[in-house]
């Protein structure tokens, strides 16, 4: 850090002729936070506990709101599905060929586990769970990793006591002193070496994408070139995207209430895609859902709850649709999907009208 | 600024070349000279016909022809689009400056979109008065203007283990360099009048992930800004509007976007971001934490595999791009034998602390195979090791920070290949 002090009070003289002219003191400018904005904001949390709300939540609990909000993603027991976060087990693997990095493997403090939750969780409805049920998840989430007991409670009281296994394994920076000095030499120019072999091969791993989109627009460049309409003057991308701008405009009986389930549908689009291109993800495709047999999406693995109601031959009606929209859970008992469900009438409808709007 | 002005070094580098594989070059121009060019002989629809009206793309975009310069993403890489990554196209870009639109994208939880007049910075913990300041605040104080990389951490992190993608894009697309206007962060925080044991700062974005990252009051005071342009204009949603943290040579992580709050602290938060993300696990199982400064690196952008060379033997440019996160890259050695021997390449373009700098060779192909590399010097004397050399210190589980030495094997044909050599 010495070198690094001595570089800032040299800049900083450097500068001082600058500000010194313009801000002898301060501007002045902004205003007093209150205590309800800073209180609103400030959220974060440290290791030695500031910023702990009072709560409490034990791994029961925990068990049952995991399995709500977060296994769809992190599975049931924290063991990640497809390529998301795993975060349990992977003890003693850090020095293997392949670590498993999950919270209770590699995190240095149970403070983050909490923080992160509370700011940035579940995926796509952040800030929506009360802290008692953040306590009740960090309480699970110690006790799949081996942690704690099944009777476990952690609260705001007992929460600094938690000492995370592999927090001694972390230090600070020191590439100053190790790597710096090593890599900080004279090179060899002429004659370095009497041979050189390939070694690795990209072209064997072969997992770099293919460049659809590039391929498609450069095929798109080239029918432009070669199309007399060109002529005109105009180039055509902006005609051709009329048509489809119109026949979107006669079907759609609500503009504004689509513009608005367009909103509501940012809720949704961290598991599901609509419209061109799109593929199922952690959820099925929603192109043409509205009117579509229920489990239909071929290549998405529906639970098996969901897989029942479409044997009884469930429809995605408008109707239905409201149902399950409103609380997902009820609806079809063991859906995958892990949303809370929209409380307002008002944006269901919306939803729907966008689900209908977009042609597929 | 500019050490080499170009333009006379690049004749005389090409008339050298020129004497040396003149049957070559003279055979070229004879073959060309049997037919004539219809691109010249036959009248072209542009050459007769008016073009575009003003006003015809009140926001101007790239020509047609140019739609292969674009981000492209790696889907295997997350499990979803919207905490993901892609990745700037530098196979197709020459000079220094990225175009706002092709700055490669990290989001956390998608991009986004925030009502300028909405956005509140806020200044809070250990300072004499917490503040809060509207976007019209911000810009009642000085503001600066910067050039600098932009970085992610993970640039080149899928190469650990060997070379894996085919095209720079991919190896190295996750950096920008683009020129930033803002306000010094030590303003603001002076206005808020930090107390004497603040020795930490939180900087926390508005988006739905609420990035936050721990940063040293020092580095705070020194050269962070809280900027508002990008290449002169309002900063992409992507990239954060209305505001995002520039946090010099440091890993890109730490560029808070949507950047709604610092909060003085006297130790670190150990966030998400500083613990479990952007730590350095080691072979022997211990991680390296706060591993801030960008080591210096460099990479050629063409020939590369998605910028084969297309013309055949003779004259050919080599170029690439160059950074270090502890000052200027003033000398970049290329070669084309795997190492065998090196040249010192011709540095083109402003020298600026912390930003890209651009480097051509020019030579004479003669049509064989090639092993190409860059290698950077920065102005502290370090110079940019070997993926070998790296790994002894590194292993090859630490994803973040490789700033290892790229090689490309192109063919007789001009393909390039993303390869390791020995």
């Amino acid at each position: 850090m010495s070198k690094f002090l001595k570089t800032t009070v040299a800049a900083s003289l450097a500068s001082a002729f600058f500000s010194s002219a313009v801000l002898a003191e301060p501007l002045g400018l902004g205003r007093q936070a209150t205590d309800e904005e800073v209180a609103a904001w400030n959220i974060d949390i440290r290791p030695d506990g500031q910023g702990l709300p009072v709560g409490r939540g034990n791994v029961a609990d925990g068990e049952e709101i995991f399995a709500e909000n977060c296994a769809i993603c992190h599975g049931d027991f924290g063991e990640g599905v497809d390529r998301w976060p795993v975060l349990s087990g992977g003890q003693g693997s850090l020095t293997d060929a392949r670590p498993v990095k999950t919270i209770g493997s590699y995190w240095p403090y149970l403070s983050t586990v909490y923080d992160y939750i509370h700011r940035a969780m579940p995926f796509g409805n952040a800030r929506s769970l009360s802290d008692d049920e953040i306590y009740a998840i960090v309480a699970y989430l110690l006790y799949v990793n081996d942690m704690v007991d099944d009777d476990f409670e952690l609260s705001n009281e007992n929460f600094t006591s938690i000492k995370m296994p592999n927090e001694p394994n972390f230090f600070m920076d020191d590439r100053d002193t190790t790597e710096v000095p090593a890599f900080s030499h004279d090179v060899c120019m002429e004659n370095c070496k009497p041979e050189v072999e390939i070694t690795k091969r990209a072209a064997i791993v072969d997992v770099t994408p293919e460049e659809t989109a590039a391929k498609a627009a450069a095929q798109d460049a080239k029918a432009e070139e070669s199309a007399p309409a060109a002529a005109d003057g105009q180039t055509t991308t902006e005609a051709a995207a009329e048509p489809a701008a119109t026949e979107q405009a006669t079907d759609a009986p609500d503009p504004e209430l689509i513009a608005k389930g367009e909103k509501v549908f940012k809720k949704c689009k961290a598991c599901h895609q609509i419209g061109e291109g799109a593929s199922n993800r952690t959820g099925p495709i929603l192109t043409g859902v509205v009117g579509r047999p229920a489990a239909s999406v071929e290549g998405f693995k529906y639970s098996k709850g969901m897989k029942e109601m479409a044997g009884e031959g469930l429809i995605w009606d408008e109707a239905n649709l409201d149902q399950f929209l409103t609380k997902p859970k009820a609806f079809v008992k063991k859906t995958k999907m892990g949303f809370a469900g929209l409380k307002k009438e008002g944006d269901r409808a919306a939803i729907i009208a966008y689900l209908k709007s977009v042609a597929p | 600024m500019t050490k080499n002005s170009g333009a006379g070094a690049t004749r005389r580098g090409f008339l050298k070349a020129g004497l040396a594989a003149g049957g070559a070059l003279a055979a070229g121009r004879t073959a060309s000279a049997a037919t004539s060019d219809p691109a010249i002989t036959e009248i072209q629809p542009w050459n007769s016909e008016s073009g575009d009206p003003v006003d015809f793309a009140p926001y101007g975009k790239p020509s047609e022809y140019e739609s292969e310069a674009i981000r492209r993403s790696v889907p295997w890489l997350t499990a979803d689009p919207i905490s993901s990554i892609n990745f700037t196209p530098l196979h197709k870009l020459d000079g220094t400056i990225t175009p706002n639109g092709l700055c490669f994208e990290r989001h956390h939880a998608g991009a986004a979109h925030v009502d300028p007049s909405k956005h509140r910075l806020m200044i809070n913990g250990l300072v004499d008065k917490p503040l809060v300041f509207t976007m019209e605040d911000l810009m009642r104080f000085p503001r600066e203007n910067y050039i600098y990389f932009l970085e992610c951490a993970a640039n080149s992190g899928m190469e650990w283990r060997g070379a894996q993608l085919n095209g720079c894009q991919f190896t190295h697309g996750m950096i920008h360099n683009v020129m930033y206007t803002g306000v010094p962060l030590r303003l603001l925080l002076e206005e808020a009048g930090v107390k004497t044991n603040g020795k930490w700062l939180l900087a926390e974005g508005a988006d739905a992930s609420a990035m936050t990252r721990s940063i040293p009051i020092e580095k705070a005071m020194d050269d962070c800004l809280v900027a508002f342009k990008m290449n002169g204009e309002a900063l992409r949603v992507e990239q954060g509007y209305p505001l995002r943290l520039v946090v010099p040579g440091w890993e890109g992580n730490m560029w808070i976007k949507w950047l709604r709050r610092f909060e003085v602290g006297d130790q670190p938060w150990q966030q998400r971001e500083e613990t479990s993300k952007y730590t350095d696990l080691l072979e022997d199982g211990k991680a390296r934490r706060f591993t801030w400064v960008m080591d210096a690196k460099s990479v050629i952008t063409s020939p590369s595999p998605q910028a084969p060379i297309t013309h055949g033997k003779g004259p050919t440019i080599v170029t690439g791009i160059a950074w270090s996160g502890r000052g200027t890259v003033p000398r970049v050695d290329v070669t084309i034998d795997g190492g065998k021997n090196w040249y010192k390449a011709r540095m083109a373009g402003p020298s600026m602390d912390k930003a890209m700098h651009r480097f051509y060779f020019e030579f004479d192909w003669d049509g064989r195979p090639l092993l190409l590399q860059s290698r950077a010097h920065d102005s502290t004397g370090y110079v940019q090791p070997t993926k070998d050399e790296l790994r002894k210190f590194r292993g090859v589980n630490s994803i973040y920070h490789n700033n290892g030495i790229q090689t490309w094997y192109v063919n007789e044909k001009g393909e390039a290949e993303n390869v390791e050599i020995s």
